[in-house]
């Protein structure tokens, strides 16, 4: 029957595992034009998480703003074998969702920045389920950055850009931030990008790490695998 | 009618002069613009009343066109140049114009040939007054909604741009700042409307009654002009705001603030 040719089993190989390479790669980034940086070329898998430092102004931020395709630029990117520009912006980003290191809000009340009836982990990020009703201008700097990471997970996004994520925020709230990203990452599975400028922080989270220096974006030795 | 006379003129305009020699005194620092404003004043309406005497003797329809285009490309100029961060290049023009002539000249034509009804249309006794009235009060619409739109874009870009990080289409994302340039451009004729008669005296209506027509025939002509600049304004505001916030974005729905000049 042609109408359900999309829907055809796959074939199974005889020993029940499937190639590896059918997998297409999660984020392809490919000669990637940003400001002052030299093409950036890269591969990201699901439930990686690379870690990208360098001192500020070397362009991390406009990476990743151009990653969320929220700058023009030169190259292309794919998300599982799909090409940005096949689809429309805001679905883009919705998959490839970026985190900027100053939340913004535009409701009086914070809950009604997410969707009703969503639940989420606030008692995982060390938050009260109060706090949804409190006016967002009452909230600590560290509380709505917190909040912002929940609403950027709503989205459920497959790619995770995070820049400086837990620059707000205590140590212990900084392992909690890092434990629910890590369990996301699992999950979803999505692949992350992180920002981070505290090499302990690098240790603990990172499968791949990069350095943007001199204009360039260099990765470092060879990957580990947690 | 009383005729007025240059003396008559002459008057009024020493109590202009006595003013700007106030200010002078008391340093307020406006003499000069008052001086030059009151001077176009004179000049630009003596200009045009020499038009209209020329016009009305020969009303072709060729004549009256030329006439309208010219106020509504000078109108466009004055949109833009009231507006602090003003889109650059020919989008600024545009934009503003392009809502003027939709709003302006439809409103007119419609009011021209379906209510008044005069013989050949484009009569030119009634077209440009009214295409005037039209153009001066869309402009301001226009001028102050876009001013709007544009400055709070700006000030709001880190909101704007989260909620596009969020995901959101660009037409949600700037839709409450949409909403509140309309309003500002639509609040000087609701506020003209809700106050005429009570507290101002609309100047058309006072110039008929001047010129000798009975006053329940002016108060008539000068409903169908609030109804018509109400209705001008309130299209044009609409067509600029749309046109304006989709120009603040581009096909890949990123905010391009780089499209609107900086005020020095």
């Amino acid at each position: 029957m042609p109408f359900l040719a999309g829907n055809r089993p796959v074939a199974f190989p005889a020993n029940g595992i499937l190639p590896l390479s059918k997998t297409p790669p999660l984020l392809q980034i490919k000669a990637l034009a940003v400001p002052n940086v030299a093409p950036v070329t890269l591969t990201l898998q699901a439930r990686e998480c690379l870690c990208l430092s360098g001192a500020s102004g070397t362009g991390k931020t406009l990476l990743l703003r151009a990653l969320a395709d929220l700058d023009p630029h030169a190259g292309e990117l794919l998300l599982a074998d799909v090409a940005s520009t096949r689809i429309s912006a805001d679905l883009w980003r919705r998959q490839v969702g970026l985190l900027p290191p100053e939340s913004s809000w535009w409701e009086v009340r914070a809950g009604d920045h997410f969707r009703t009836g969503a639940t989420l982990p606030l008692a995982r990020l060390g938050l009260g389920e109060a706090l949804l009703d409190a006016p967002v201008s009452r909230l600590s700097s560290g509380e709505r950055q917190r909040l912002a990471l929940l609403r950027l997970l709503a989205n459920r996004p497959r790619v995770l850009l995070l820049d400086e994520p837990t620059a707000n925020l205590d140590p212990e709230n900084s392992r909690r931030v890092e434990a629910l990203i890590a369990d996301y990452r699992d999950s979803r599975p999505a692949g992350v990008i992180w920002v981070s400028h505290d090499p302990a922080q690098v240790d603990r989270v990172a499968t791949r790490r990069a350095v943007l220096e001199g204009g360039r974006l260099q990765e470092a030795g060879g990957v580990t695998q947690p | 009618m009383i005729s007025l006379d240059v003396s008559d003129l002459g008057i009024a305009a020493a109590l202009v002069l006595l003013l700007a020699l106030l200010s002078l005194r008391l340093h307020g620092g406006i003499s000069r613009q008052l001086l030059i404003a009151a001077t176009r004043t004179a000049v630009q309406l003596t200009l045009i009343g020499l038009v209209l005497k020329t016009l009305f003797a020969h009303a072709q329809f060729v004549w009256v066109a030329l006439l309208a285009l010219a106020m509504l490309l000078i109108a466009g100029r004055e949109v833009l140049v009231r507006q602090e961060r003003r889109f650059l290049g020919w989008r600024g023009y545009a934009v503003g114009t392009l809502s003027m002539f939709l709003s302006s000249f439809a409103v007119t034509v419609f009011a021209l040939v379906v209510i008044l009804g005069e013989q050949p249309w484009y009569a030119p006794q009634y077209a440009i007054p009214l295409l005037g009235m039209l153009l001066g009060n869309t402009m301001n619409g226009i001028a102050i909604s876009m001013d709007r739109l544009t400055q709070t874009a700006w000030d709001q870009r880190h909101v704007i741009e989260a909620r596009l990080m969020l995901g959101e289409r660009w037409d949600r994302a700037i839709a409450a700042y949409r909403r509140q340039a309309l309003r500002s451009g639509m609040i000087p004729i609701i506020n003209a409307m809700a106050a005429a008669g009570v507290v101002s005296l609309p100047g058309m209506m006072t110039g008929q009654i001047l010129a000798g027509a009975p006053p329940v025939e002016a108060v008539k002509y000068q409903v169908l002009i609030m109804f018509l600049i109400s209705a001008g304004t309130g299209l044009g505001t609409l067509a600029a705001v749309s046109i304006g916030a989709r120009n603040l974005f581009d096909r890949r729905q990123r905010l391009c603030l780089d499209r609107l000049r900086t005020p020095r």
